[in-house]
């Protein structure tokens, strides 16, 4: 699969905080989620996210809280990837079980700047700024890791396994 | 059992190696583990809940296992909540779940399950709560997850782990006064930055932490995820055996790291020199010596959360306040942890002190830490909290800011109106 969309970029530690506040934490409402995601750190997310589909950011991505509310408030909002320096643990895992990808690339989260095009081709492994001419290797996920990809997510993956 | 291996590995090492029935795991290897506790609140609970029941399983794995805990935004902040605290109400019911703690019986989870002696030494947690690293202070392996893993961890029992490495921590040397567990874990989060344990287990140890309560042994695994830490773990010793003694059976298997253990780096810090710590807006990584900033001013106090609203914690915050009033012009909130902190706190006539002072005093509730009530700030304003995050807008409007400290500049600033420590108002 390829994704050509152009970039969001984000500075280091985005914090769940800002991905969806915890006071919109009362609903599991995917849309109702993506009507305020990014927005006490960016007022514009909305609109930009119609054009420009791809969040790049630096270190610790999606650190702080636990709420899988941010991953999902992301993906809800259309965005096909996030790419970044690095991720918090517990917002990679999410993001994998829930089947938004995630992509970690020291170099690309911190050389790919805002409103960059980009050619993602996630079976072949590289990211590709097409504005900047510029290829990045994506480094393969473990086995397990990509099993659960695959299934679409964990809770697939898990009732495949069982099933099984 | 190969003992040479086995002096080799952490405490973080064994306890998952034990978990999935093997004698030997390493560093940075994927193992499906049996999981002791599955833990979610009223937040999170609900989507695991619809994504439990995309499994296709009739039942939880062990009705005994799962642990629910209406917390957050519990006693109903609004309609919202009511519906969600309702719907994980409904489940706990339909599925038996023993250990379902309704407002009056609820307490913040990362205090209640320690007190009700719900997870002990040596057992693998997880909890759908970042906070869930708080149980390392009883040398359980214990680390937050998201809805679906908890999903996935209630249906099987059992869920995939990364073995970590391990940082290890030592502190030595005579704490200053006032100085508790909140002081030592907001200083070392500030040497090594929000993600400088990420996916690390953090092993606290030392002389220092030796002395150290357990109430500032939770305070400080409680923040391990603060610097991204997946585990934040003490060894277990005669305090935590005395804190079990009226809460297990004793039954538990205690597990040590190696005397060959490697660990990925070490940290040697001196205690004697760390001074009342506060970190600044807005990570938790600015942590500050608290004398420098006096000339903060504050409209709200909160001393609470699962991070220090222990006994220990309102016992400082009384010493302080105790025939002072609190500054005319901010709000003080208090909330004892757990209803048994909060009879406790009644009993000593800390409760007392804080309504005589001028402080409001509430039920168990997550509330003000995250900003959804109870506590919530308004644009511009400025709090000093016992809490464990002030991210941009955490505690509120997002142009508010929350400094972090723990309970004894918390109270002195109370006290002061500012920014304070204990010897400038006692």
């Amino acid at each position: 699969m390829i994704i050509r969309e152009s970039v969001i970029k984000y500075g280091d530690n985005i914090d769940t905080d800002v991905i969806i506040p915890a006071r919109y934490l009362n609903t599991t409402d995917e849309s109702e989620l993506a009507s305020h995601c990014f927005e006490d750190l960016d007022k514009d997310f909305k609109r930009r996210v119609k054009e420009r589909k791809i969040i790049v950011a630096g270190s610790n991505f999606g650190c702080g809280s636990s709420r899988e509310h941010a991953p999902l408030s992301i993906k809800a909002s259309g965005v096909k990837v996030v790419i970044a320096a690095s991720f918090a643990r517990i917002f990679f895992r999410n993001s994998i079980n829930i089947g938004l990808p995630v992509i970690v690339s020291e170099e690309a989260g911190s050389f790919i700047e805002d409103e960059d095009r980009l050619e993602i081709d996630l079976s072949s492994g590289t990211i590709s700024d097409v504005t900047k001419d510029r290829v990045f290797e994506i480094k393969p996920l473990p086995d397990f890791i990509q099993g659960i990809i695959k299934s679409g997510g964990y809770i697939n993956f898990t009732r495949d396994n069982i099933e099984r | 059992m190969n003992s040479k291996k086995n002096k080799q590995q952490t405490m973080a090492q064994k306890i998952l190696a034990e978990h999935c029935g093997r004698e030997y795991v390493s560093v940075g290897e994927i193992v499906n583990a049996n999981v002791d506790i599955v833990l979610a609140n009223d937040i999170t609970m609900p989507i695991a809940i619809e994504e439990f029941e995309k499994i296709g399983k009739e039942e939880v794995f062990d009705r005994e296992k799962v642990v629910i805990v209406p917390d957050h935004f519990a006693p109903n902040k609004d309609i919202k909540s009511a519906q969600q605290c309702k719907f994980i109400r409904e489940f706990a019911r339909k599925h038996n779940i023993k250990n379902y703690f309704e407002v009056g019986r609820m307490g913040i989870e990362h205090a209640l399950l320690p007190e009700l002696g719900l997870v002990l030494p040596g057992n693998l947690v997880v909890g759908a709560d970042s906070h869930t690293c708080t149980y390392g202070a009883l040398g359980a392996a214990s680390t937050g997850v998201g809805s679906t893993d908890a999903a996935v961890a209630m249906a099987t029992g059992r869920l995939w782990f990364m073995v970590p490495g391990t940082i290890k921590f030592v502190y030595s040397g005579e704490l200053k006064e006032w100085i508790t567990g909140k002081d030592l874990i907001l200083y070392t989060i500030g040497l090594i930055g929000v993600d400088g344990a990420l996916y690390k287990s953090m092993e606290f140890s030392g002389p220092a932490v030796d002395e150290l309560s357990m109430d500032s042994r939770f305070t400080m695994s409680n923040m391990a995820i603060e610097a991204g830490g997946k585990f934040g773990i003490f060894g277990v010793d005669k305090k935590t055996e005395e804190f079990l003694e009226s809460r297990s059976d004793g039954n538990y298997k205690v597990f040590y790291s190696g005397p060959d253990a490697e660990y990925e780096k070490i940290y040697n810090i001196d205690c004697s020199d760390i001074e009342l710590q506060v970190s600044t807006p807005h990570l938790p990584s600015n942590a500050r010596n608290a004398k420098g900033l006096a000339d903060v001013k504050i409209d709200q106090v909160v001393i609470g959360s699962c991070t220090n609203g222990r006994v220990e914690d309102l016992k400082i915050a009384a010493e302080i306040l105790k025939n002072k009033k609190v500054n005319d012009n901010l709000r003080t909130i208090i909330i004892p942890a757990t209803q048994n902190i909060y009879l406790e706190a009644l009993r000593k006539g800390y409760i007392e002190t804080f309504i005589n002072s001028g402080c409001a005093v509430s039920t168990p509730t997550c509330g003000p830490c995250l900003g959804g009530h109870m506590g919530v700030l308004a644009e511009g304003e400025v709090a000093v909290s016992t809490t464990n995050r002030n991210f941009v807008g955490r505690m509120g409007h997002p142009e508010s800011k929350v400094y972090l400290s723990g309970p004894a500049v918390a109270a002195a600033s109370a006290i002061a109106g500012r920014i304070a420590t204990p010897g400038e108002v006692i």
